[in-house]
């Protein structure tokens, strides 16, 4: 799709995302603020969390002041926000090494899983979307409205469950829990820390087919979930187009259904749908807290859970962060995006 | 005499609704040949219903039924979606309302009416491309270059009307059907876009229906006009003949408009007779 | 069938206010929901859900609490319809009046989101200005982050329980209502209507109350309904992950967390919670579309 005059729309969402950048600054500031608070309020007391129920009051008088735990909250606030600006998130409470090496090294295993579930998805759910859209009313219809019904209806974590259950438990034709079976665990070189990728560049097969064995369910698990909600969304704003006079022009001119559908319909919900597939990556984010709970996946969601299980307030606190951080890039690209495809913004 | 191009005879139209199967046009017939005819009735006469039933454009819920719907040698009425394919924009093409929604917002205006005439002659780009720029002159519409490269959002309401008109024409089809065409312009702006289209279809030996609430453009317009209310046709006249139009409906509707030769104190409202639904 | 002739007879009395109205398109909207069978269905199951819970004590087998080790881990069975969990307890009978808890979660989530959010979202969208921006920015922050994270943050920071869980989940759920009666009063509050109403003399109250949230309320109705189906997947999972309802209570999903152990051998226990939990988000679901499409229809 040639887009002469996409150098002047360039500079237009150029100019559109410095416009929001204050308020997406200001956004984070009042997410920092409010999980700080959070932070500070948790019920388990992360000073027992390191030193153990049975450690002295000198013992504890230290750790508590080598947390900073004795300082005012306001101080204490600032002095995060100081480390924040050095790249500095804490270390981690129970580990002891930072916070931001522990979410580097979890996070690879969640993008993995991510990122096949969005292409699962995207790539079943927008043509599902436009058919149902195409055939409303009818059989075909009502098929995809079913099955992306039940996709969003199911709660995620018992799906996993029953997916291992049966695929795992009774027919063997998964692998289990984890990321990947362990005899075969660091056997391949960590280029990207996504085991799919790493083992095909080492050419690694076996490795391969294990890791792939064991993305294969929750990855299908994931991705049918957001497959729901994309061909809903596709679904809806087809039909809203459909509706619309400049296809009733469309079909005057003699264009088949198909075209009409493609070249006409489907290129005015484009940036509709990039939007959604944005937010959509975002929600995984959500399942992938209990998926890997399930799956035992030690990604970020996992760590995230057990971090706040455990009263780890910085390994929290940096976890939100980064929740936030890819949400709002998320959402900016999202927003850049539609300036540049569509034309009408200006 | 030559045969007429479009024969209608007794054109039934229904429309699913909550409360069953509605009426919108309830045997409706005439013919077409080389002229501009003119369909006048309000809104709910069904005249906008005849001219897209004509292309098979009704919901897949409706019914229709005629005794004849025949367009040449083709009968619309058992024609087939991938029949009337052919028929649509090649043969028979239509005008719509307001440019404003009936362009394609993501679409240039120049590659709309190329995929038009693209749809059923099989040339190259740049050769539609050049056909796309000699009908955008043709519509009298100047900077054909520049215009081409623009969104329907950036055109003019006149412009966007003659851009339509130039989309329908350039697949050559023999009728043209205007619905409403020049309702959503301002006044202005509605004779030249009129006098663009009486041009078009005059050169090219055009047949026209010109469906439109408003009786005195269409008298002046077409030279045959058809009256149509509550889903029937109650007048059936030549444009000069109008004042010696027969049913009282038509009467009404002449007694109502304003005229600055015959200033009246008060504008008759039209009374409605209910017999004039039954027939 | 009849056909009725064209639309030019049409009579009627025009409603005496939006409320009236409200009412008048109300009964015509049921009965277009009820045209549908999937929405009836819908409608049918959360009736079910009413009934079950109110009548739990009737319905139930046996107390759902009593642990009977003798009777542990046992499969469905005729005296055990669901079979029975780690405890001996009948899963069937957990389930009945687990169907209260999460008739609770549900109506208490509504009851505090539905006013609150319509409340905070049309004064937002009316007055503008520095109010609409500080709302802005605090449902900013709410927005810019997958719900059950936060909620999760929350309950963590209150400390596991139910009541807990539901504020979680309450605060998380708030501000897309008030984001859509914010952009519903932003569209109405230009219009000539309330131009005419301001003139004529009516202060803001009687603005927003009688005119703005009649017009309001059927999107907001919408975004509720499916939001309940959210809701209780979200509660769902808190339990799972040990943050809602506590031991023993029977929470449909802390059930599934302790059948999770057991799973491969006992797959009962896992099995029906699950299918329980998706059944109402189900129904929820269903009743938001058909009421979204009996409320904003679109012609074929």
């Amino acid at each position: 799709m040639s887009l002469p005059g996409m150098s002047g729309r360039m500079s237009a969402a150029s100019f559109s995302f410095l416009y929001r950048l204050p308020r997406i600054l200001v956004t984070l500031f009042g997410l920092l603020t409010l999980t700080f608070l959070i932070g500070r309020v948790l019920p388990v007391d992360p000073v027992l969390s390191i030193v153990g129920p049975d450690a002295d009051h000198e013992t504890y008088m230290q750790v508590f002041h080598q947390l900073g735990l004795d300082k005012p909250i306001w101080e204490q606030f600032v002095l995060y926000l100081g480390a924040l600006a050095h790249g500095d998130l804490g270390n981690a409470l129970l580990t002891g090494r930072p916070v931001i090496e522990e979410i580097g090294r979890v996070l690879p295993a969640t993008v993995e899983l991510g990122t096949l579930a969005i292409l699962i998805g995207t790539g079943f759910g927008v043509p599902l979307g436009v058919f149902a859209a195409w055939n409303r009313g009818r059989i075909g219809d009502h098929v995809v409205r079913v099955i992306s019904l039940f996709g969003y209806s199911v709660p995620i974590f018992w799906f996993g469950m029953m997916g291992l259950l049966i695929f795992y438990a009774w027919l063997g034709v998964v692998g289990g829990a984890g990321r990947i079976d362990l005899f075969y665990d660091g056997l391949v070189e960590d280029h990207t820390g996504l085991l799919l990728i790493d083992s095909l560049v080492d050419g690694n097969w076996e490795v391969f087919r294990s890791a792939f064995g064991h993305i294969v369910l929750p990855g299908l698990i994931l991705g049918l979930h957001s497959m729901a909600y994309i061909s809903r969304m596709t679904r809806s704003f087809m039909l809203a187009q459909l509706s619309q006079e400049y296809i009733i022009t469309a079909r005057v001119k003699g264009l088949s259904g198909r075209e009409i559908l493609w070249r006409h319909a489907f290129r005015n919900i484009l940036v509709q749908l990039l939007t959604i597939v944005a937010l959509a990556y975002g929600t995984l984010l959500e399942g992938a807290v209990l998926i890997e709970t399930v799956f035992a996946w030690p990604g970020f969601g996992q760590f995230m859970t057990h971090s706040l299980l455990r009263g780890d307030m910085n390994a929290v606190m940096g976890c939100v962060l980064v929740v936030g951080l890819v949400f709002i890039t998320l959402n900016l690209i999202a927003d850049t995006l539609y300036h540049v495809f569509d034309p009408r913004i200006r | 005499m030559t045969t007429p191009k479009l024969q209608v005879e007794d054109l039934h139209v229904q429309f699913a609704s909550e409360d069953g199967m509605v009426d919108a046009v309830r045997g409706v017939s005439f013919t077409l040949g080389q002229e501009k005819l003119g369909i006048v009735g309000e809104s709910g006469s069904g005249k906008s219903t005849v001219g897209r039933t004509l292309l098979k454009l009704h919901p897949r819920t409706a019914r229709v039924n005629a005794t004849r719907l025949q367009f040449d040698d083709i009968d619309l009425l058992s024609a087939d979606e991938k029949a009337m394919q052919q028929v649509r924009g090649r043969r028979i093409s239509m005008i719509l309302q307001d440019p404003k929604y009936s362009l394609n917002p993501v679409m240039r205006v120049g590659d709309q009416i190329a995929e038009a005439f693209l749809v059923h002659y099989s040339v190259s780009r740049t050769e539609a491309r050049k056909r796309t720029l000699d009908m955008i002159d043709a519509v009298r519409i100047r900077d054909p270059e520049r215009v081409y490269n623009m969104y329907p959002h950036e055109v003019s309401g006149g412009m966007g009307q003659r851009i339509m008109i130039a989309m329908m024409m350039i697949p050559e089809p023999e009728i043209i059907i205007a619905d409403e065409p020049t309702s959503a312009l301002d006044v202005s702006i509605r004779l030249q876009v009129l006098s663009v289209l009486d041009d078009l279809v005059r050169q090219r030996g055009l047949g026209l229906i010109f469906i439109s609430h408003d009786l005195n453009l269409v008298r002046n317009f077409c030279s045959r006009v058809l009256v149509m209310y509550a889903g029937q046709v109650v007048e059936n006249i030549a444009a000069a003949d109008l004042d010696n139009a027969q049913h009282p409906y038509t009467q009404g509707l002449l007694a109502s408009l304003p005229s600055l030769d015959n200033r009246r104190h008060r504008l008759p409202v039209l009374q409605r007779d209910p017999s004039w639904i039954s027939v | 069938m009849t056909a009725t002739s064209s639309s030019l007879a049409h009579g009627g009395d025009a409603p005496r206010s939006h409320w009236a109205a409200l009412l008048d398109n109300s009964k015509r909207t049921l009965r277009r929901i009820l045209r549908n069978p999937l929405t009836t269905g819908g409608l049918i199951v959360i009736a079910l859900l009413v009934t079950i819970a109110l009548f739990a004590p009737l319905l139930a087998t046996h107390d759902p609490l009593i642990q009977d080790l003798n009777n542990a881990l046992k499969g469905p069975s005729a005296e055990h319809w669901f079979g029975t969990d780690a405890f001996g307890r009948d899963i069937y009978s957990r389930i009945v009046y687990g169907s209260r808890i999460t008739l609770y979660i549900i109506s208490l989530v509504t009851v505090i989101v539905g006013p609150v959010g319509l409340t905070v979202g049309t004064v937002a969208g009316y007055f503008g200005g520095a109010i609409d921006t500080v709302f802005m920015r605090i449902t900013d922050i709410f927005i810019s982050f997958p719900s059950l994270i936060l909620a999760l943050a929350f309950v963590a920071a209150l400390g596991p329980g139910l009541d807990h869980a539901i504020i979680a989940i309450a605060l998380t759920a708030w501000p897309p209502i008030a984001r859509l009666a914010r952009a519903e009063t932003m569209t109405l509050r230009d219009s000539d209507f309330i131009s005419a109403i301001k003139l004529a003399g009516a202060s803001p109250l009687r603005v927003l109350v009688r005119h703005v949230w009649p017009l309001c309320l059927s999107s907001v109705i919408i975004r509720l309904t499916f939001n309940m189906a959210g809701v209780i997947l979200t509660a769902a999972g808190l339990g799972f992950l040990g943050l809602g309802a506590q031991p023993p209570l029977p929470e449909w999903g802390s059930m599934i967390s302790a059948g999770r152990s057991y799973m491969v051998a006992c797959w009962w226990m896992v099995a029906f919670p699950g299918l329980a939990i998706m059944m109402v988000s189900l129904a929820f679901n269903l009743l938001g579309d058909g009421l979204r499409d009996a409320l904003d229809p679109r012609g074929e």
